[in-house]
């Protein structure tokens, strides 16, 4: 997605303006499901981390050039729109039709990971269509935690109203985990993990395939910039106590 | 004309909370023939709430494997009770338990679905819905033809409905519970044991990363800053909010403060919530970072910098004070 520290406008489309030229990131939850993926299958013998991706294959290339350096997958690229304005239903038919093209990936054991929403969109609703799609109905998002027990079940954590998370118990895979923030740090660069990334993501972008995504029967009437721009009173040179008062009346106000 | 299925699951008494009828109060105004759904162990207290509402029909499914949020059993509850109404338009309360489950449904459904949705309003004879995209940096109005259509409406961006309580007729509709490998096992709160997110507060408190920097006397003062914001907290029964580079901070095990966490983020990667007043102290940042608070009323800031990017059109005022005095004082005059 484009950075979000760029300045963003809308232009007919609708698109952003200017959106090949504007520096490309991973989405910041999509990062948070991926490096908590590569954290649990750096524990659990066996597990392998794929990293499916649907962007512009010039932006992917872009975006690999820094995530490769930071945890061990494998990518699987598809050449598409990463717009916020694409829809989450084609989406995830592009994603779920990848998913199921992954050779030696037992769908009986997997964890499908993905950020909860994405900075673009915002939806929070193509990871759930994603999972329908292969038939996966133990789903969670917001989630924030993750631990596997002895027996092969795992305890979730998940985001509920007022600041507390909701805890279940999933027997075993298959699962949807969308993540929210996690616990985990952004890992260092590594760039002996990059350099045997990169082998592998070269070959993927070269023979990634074109996903275009319509958007059928959406029709945008409108797309604007908010007018929010206020009258800031500048209050300074004044005693901390009488601007203490001023906030504690301003604060009784109904 | 859609015809219009609104979905709300009750609570534990099976009452109907705030977000439900705030659901109820959009759906009667879209105008059409409403139809509403209800998900729990017991609906009849719910139905009774909105009886006086106008429904044309009140379906419900309900039962004790109903009762908690998972995506399973709630999927098949919303699936049945949408085909049962043979609405074209569902609307829901975007909690985070249909959140989780609707677009599965949309997609069972054959339909389609918008999410965190600000305003619902006809045109040109057809649904019109208001969302945000990228952040809350652009906001959007759209239309669809795909029906049904799901559509999930934001908190607060309605009033909740409120008449007269009655007795309600309920169509039952009956749903075999799937086989799940989930079990739900209860709730935890935040582990420093503060609950300091309060979505119904008057007044969301912003924390920045200025809290736990050098002072004036060359010295980090987190103790301090936790006293004051706890202090204030505490007598406001304000809503806490912070800013991505101190929850960061939190989350790389700095001593700074310990009631901080990624729930509490708010702009950009973190939350919008809505509130009628925001204080925001020691926070900068420029628009990616403003946008946590787009949906607050009145706005206030205290900061050491004129020039914030925090507060500067972003704010009605801007103290240029040092907010471990000013609030200090505040905290002493709410508690005197």
């Amino acid at each position: 997605m484009p950075d979000p520290l760029q300045t963003l406008e809308p232009i007919p489309g609708p698109a952003l303006k200017n959106e090949m030229m504007l520096p490309a990131v991973l989405d910041p939850w999509a990062g948070h499901a991926l490096f908590e993926a590569a954290h649990l299958a750096q524990k659990i013998a066996g597990s392998k981390v794929w990293l499916v991706s649907l962007a512009p294959k010039a932006k992917l290339q872009q975006v690999m050039m820094t995530v490769a350096q930071k945890v061990p997958f494998e990518l699987v690229a598809l050449d598409g729109p990463s717009s916020g304005f694409t829809d989450s239903f084609e989406t995830a038919a592009a994603l779920a039709g990848a998913i199921e093209g992954i050779a030696g990936l037992d769908r009986s054991r997997l964890l499908l990971f993905g950020g909860w929403e994405s900075a673009s969109r915002g939806a929070g609703s193509t990871l759930q269509m994603v999972g329908e799609r292969l038939g996966i109905v133990e789903q969670f998002q917001g989630v924030d935690q993750i631990a596997v027990r002895e027996d092969g079940s795992f305890e979730i954590l998940e985001r509920i109203e007022g600041g507390k998370h909701q805890v279940s118990v999933c027997a075993a895979p298959p699962a949807v985990l969308g993540w929210a923030t996690g616990n985990l740090p952004e890992p260092r660069n590594n760039p002996q993990v990059g350099m045997v990334n990169m082998r592998a993501v070269m070959p993927s972008l070269q023979r990634s395939k074109p996903a275009p995504i319509g958007n059928a029967g959406l029709t945008f009437v409108s797309v604007s910039l908010p007018k929010q721009q206020r009258e800031t009173r500048v209050v300074k040179n004044v005693p901390a106590e009488e601007i203490a008062r001023e906030i504690v009346a301003w604060i009784g106000e109904e | 004309m859609d015809s219009i299925l609104l979905l709300v699951h009750t609570e534990a008494d099976g009452t109907l909370a705030k977000a439900a009828l705030e659901g109820l109060t959009a759906a009667l105004a879209l105008g059409g023939d409403l139809s509403i759904g209800l998900v729990g162990a017991s609906v009849q207290p719910g139905a009774d709430q909105i009886a006086s509402a106008g429904a044309k029909r009140i379906l419900a499914v309900v039962g004790d494997e109903f009762s908690q949020s998972r995506y399973s059993t709630d999927a098949a509850a919303a699936e049945a009770l949408c085909r049962a109404s043979g609405a074209t338009l569902v609307l829901a309360p975007a909690t985070p338990r249909w959140a989780r489950t609707l677009p599965g449904v949309a997609y069972r459904l054959g339909g389609r679905v918008d999410t965190h949705v600000t305003a619902l309003a006809e045109q040109n004879g057809t649904a019109a819905v208001t969302r945000w995209f990228y952040r809350q940096r652009m906001e959007a109005v759209l239309t669809r033809t795909s029906r049904p259509w799901v559509v999930l409406l934001d908190g607060g961006v309605v009033p909740a409905w409120s008449g007269a309580a009655g007795t309600a007729a309920v169509e039952p509709v009956v749903v075999e519970a799937p086989a799940t490998r989930t079990t739900v096992t209860g709730t935890r709160s935040p582990e420093a044991g503060e609950q300091t997110i309060r979505p119904d507060a008057k007044l969301l408190f912003v924390a920045g990363a200025g809290w736990t920097k050098k002072q004036a006397d060359g010295a980090v003062h987190s103790a301090d800053a936790e006293k004051l914001i706890l202090g204030f907290l505490h007598a406001t029964n304000a809503s806490l909010g912070g800013s991505k580079s101190l929850v960061d901070l939190s989350g790389e095990g700095e001593a700074v403060l310990r009631f901080m966490t990624h729930m509490n983020q708010i702009g950009q990667t973190g939350a919008t919530p809505r509130h009628p007043k925001g204080l925001s102290t020691c926070c900068h940042g420029e628009e990616p970072h403003a946008v946590g608070w787009r949906f607050i009323g009145e706005r206030r800031a205290i900061n050491l910098d004129p020039n914030c990017g925090w507060a500067r059109g972003k704010a009605d005022v801007l103290y240029v004070a040092d907010a471990f005095e000013v609030m200090g004082q505040v905290n002493r005059l709410l508690q005197g």
